[in-house]
């Protein structure tokens, strides 16, 4: 019974953090989107720039009707949803929010991630092929080929940081890295981890089908790609999941190139309440980035974006993975 | 092989002018308004919702005429003898009672064309322009003084009237033929 309480409170934790992130990174994403555009955005509801608004949006959807087209495949069209959110979800599992939290550590847990997420790619082919509709369709297929052809290059460059750390436990990755900034590894070997870090992070962006990357889903060419039947709390979930994901992979870099939880001033403002705040924070950071990506770059095309991912990161990984392990080998 | 790599650079390097661009518009200041809060001001001659001055209309339907769309409707009635509708504001003597004049501002164009011909300057553009409505048919203003019954009776005074003059015109001869057997029939 203790432990099965143990669990479920290290399961809940993470979902509550994701449903509060996702609602306060809503009313950010509106807000640089608008700045950006040098508009206001949202300004009335709950007082202060419209705070309240992600909150209504999402009451919103929990209350709206439930649509599932006739000729879909009703199963699959339920499941898809559920799917994609679970598996960033549990993806969560391996993250350490801090150095005394972890919901589960587990030693191969930078593998059991990568594993974990690859799940999203039969959930997105689920909801386009059971959608039976030709945008949906076209959408899940690009998402699917994006998603398995950048799958290599984060492999490789998370492989690179596995070379230097020696370990697939994401806790133990974060320990090595203590000690103030110049511990972490982004500065390791340089120039070559930041290349590996440029790498991971372009990948990661076309992973969670983010612009410049979001062909998947591109408004103009598909509606909305896989998700354009769904309506009400599934394409919540849907929301949910990649914004989910755009922390997920923001925690990953914070962990594996930016010390996780640690703090950039060594033991200046550390310990397990502090390693919550820098972790967030620095989560937060690329999320904020990817944002800003989103109202800078326009979209690939098809053929550029597999030219993006075959012809220069997969190749630009292998070599710095080479060289990465020879540097530390001889070392 | 040396145009694979600069193709690169090129590729990091404008990503990253093109986020100092977006960053430093993140902080300018907005350009658009709270509307219903904040109102531009209009220019000076701006058209909007029309008005009818309707005490110094005179019905002469120059509007009405001048109207590409025909969305004014105006109906007039002959003022009696023993009436006086007074003078307009510039002078001139009104004879018409004006018993309906409608505008159909959803068909209006704000062309203006209405206003420049009106002798006594009464129908103009205002700077309202919310008035919005659910209805269609509110769209429809009613600027004569007179409710339909008000001017179905005015109406009927007037054929009163001038049957009444008939009838006296027609007795007249009469009378004359009396006096002068050969003329008329
Ligand atoms: S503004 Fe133009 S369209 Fe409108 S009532 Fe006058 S003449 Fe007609
Ligand atoms: S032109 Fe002026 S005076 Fe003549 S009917 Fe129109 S509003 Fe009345």
């Amino acid at each position: 019974m203790q432990d099965f309480l143990n669990m479920l409170i290290a399961s809940v934790i993470p979902l509550l953090f994701i449903l509060v992130y996702a609602v306060v990174i809503l009313w950010v994403e509106i807000k640089v989107a608008s700045h950006v555009q040098d508009r206001l955005g949202y300004m009335y509801t709950g007082g202060f720039h419209g705070w309240a608004q992600p909150i209504a949006d999402l009451l919103k959807l929990l209350t709206k009707e439930h649509i599932t087209p006739v000729n879909s495949d009703k199963v699959l069209f339920t499941l898809a949803p559920v799917i994609v959110f679970a598996s960033s979800y549990a993806a969560y599992a391996a993250l350490p929010f801090t150095s005394t939290f972890v919901a589960a550590n587990l030693n191969v847990g930078v593998f059991y991630i990568i594993a974990i997420t690859s799940f999203v790619v039969i959930g997105i082919l689920m909801a386009g092929w059971s959608s039976n509709n030709k945008y949906s369709m076209l959408g899940a297929m690009r998402s699917v080929a994006q998603i398995v052809s950048y799958e290599v290059p984060t492999a490789l460059s998370i492989l690179t940081v596995i070379v230097v750390a020696g370990t697939l436990n994401l806790q133990e990755i974060c320990q090595m890295q203590k000690g103030g900034l110049f511990n972490w590894f982004i500065f390791k070997y340089p120039p070559f981890m930041f290349i590996t870090f440029l790498i991971y992070f372009t990948a990661s962006l076309a992973e969670v089908n983010r612009t410049p990357f979001d062909i998947p889903e591109a408004e103009s060419e598909l509606v909305a790609g896989y998700h354009t039947e769904y309506t009400g709390m599934k394409f919540a979930m849907f929301y949910l999941a990649e914004y989910a994901n755009m922390f997920l992979v923001s925690g990953i870099s914070a962990i594996l190139f930016f010390g996780g939880w640690n703090s950039p001033f060594g033991d200046f403002m550390s310990g397990p309440a502090w390693g919550v705040f820098w972790f967030v924070l620095k989560g937060l950071f690329f999320v904020f980035l990817q944002i800003m990506l989103r109202w800078t770059l326009p979209r690939l095309r098809v053929d550029q974006l597999m030219y993006v991912s075959w012809k220069v990161l997969t190749p630009i990984s292998f070599v710095n993975i080479l060289i990465v392990g020879l540097w530390a080998l001889l070392k | 092989m040396i145009q694979y790599f600069k193709n690169i650079f090129i590729a990091i390097w404008t990503i990253l002018v093109g986020l100092k661009l977006t960053f430093k518009h993140l902080f300018v200041r907005a350009v658009t308004i709270q509307y219903p809060d904040v109102k531009l001001k209009l220019p000076e001659r701006a058209r909007n919702r029309l008005y009818v001055n309707i005490d110094d209309c005179i019905g002469c339907r120059q509007c009405e005429m001048a109207c590409p769309v025909d969305c004014i409707t105006i109906e007039t009635v002959k003022a009696l003898p023993n009436e006086d509708l007074g003078v307009t504001s510039t002078g001139n003597k009104k004879r018409l009672w004006v018993t309906r004049f409608d505008i159909d501002v959803s068909k209006c164009c704000y062309c203006g064309l209405c206003v420049y011909p009106c002798p006594t300057e009464c129908i103009y553009m205002t700077d309202v322009y919310e008035f919005s409505e659910y209805n269609r048919h509110n769209l429809i203003y009613h600027f004569s003084n007179f409710t339909p019954e008000e001017a179905e009776l005015k109406k009927k005074q007037v054929e009163e009237f001038e049957l009444e003059q008939k009838m006296k015109k027609a007795q007249k001869p009469a009378e004359a033929s009396v006096n002068n057997p050969g003329a008329g029939s």
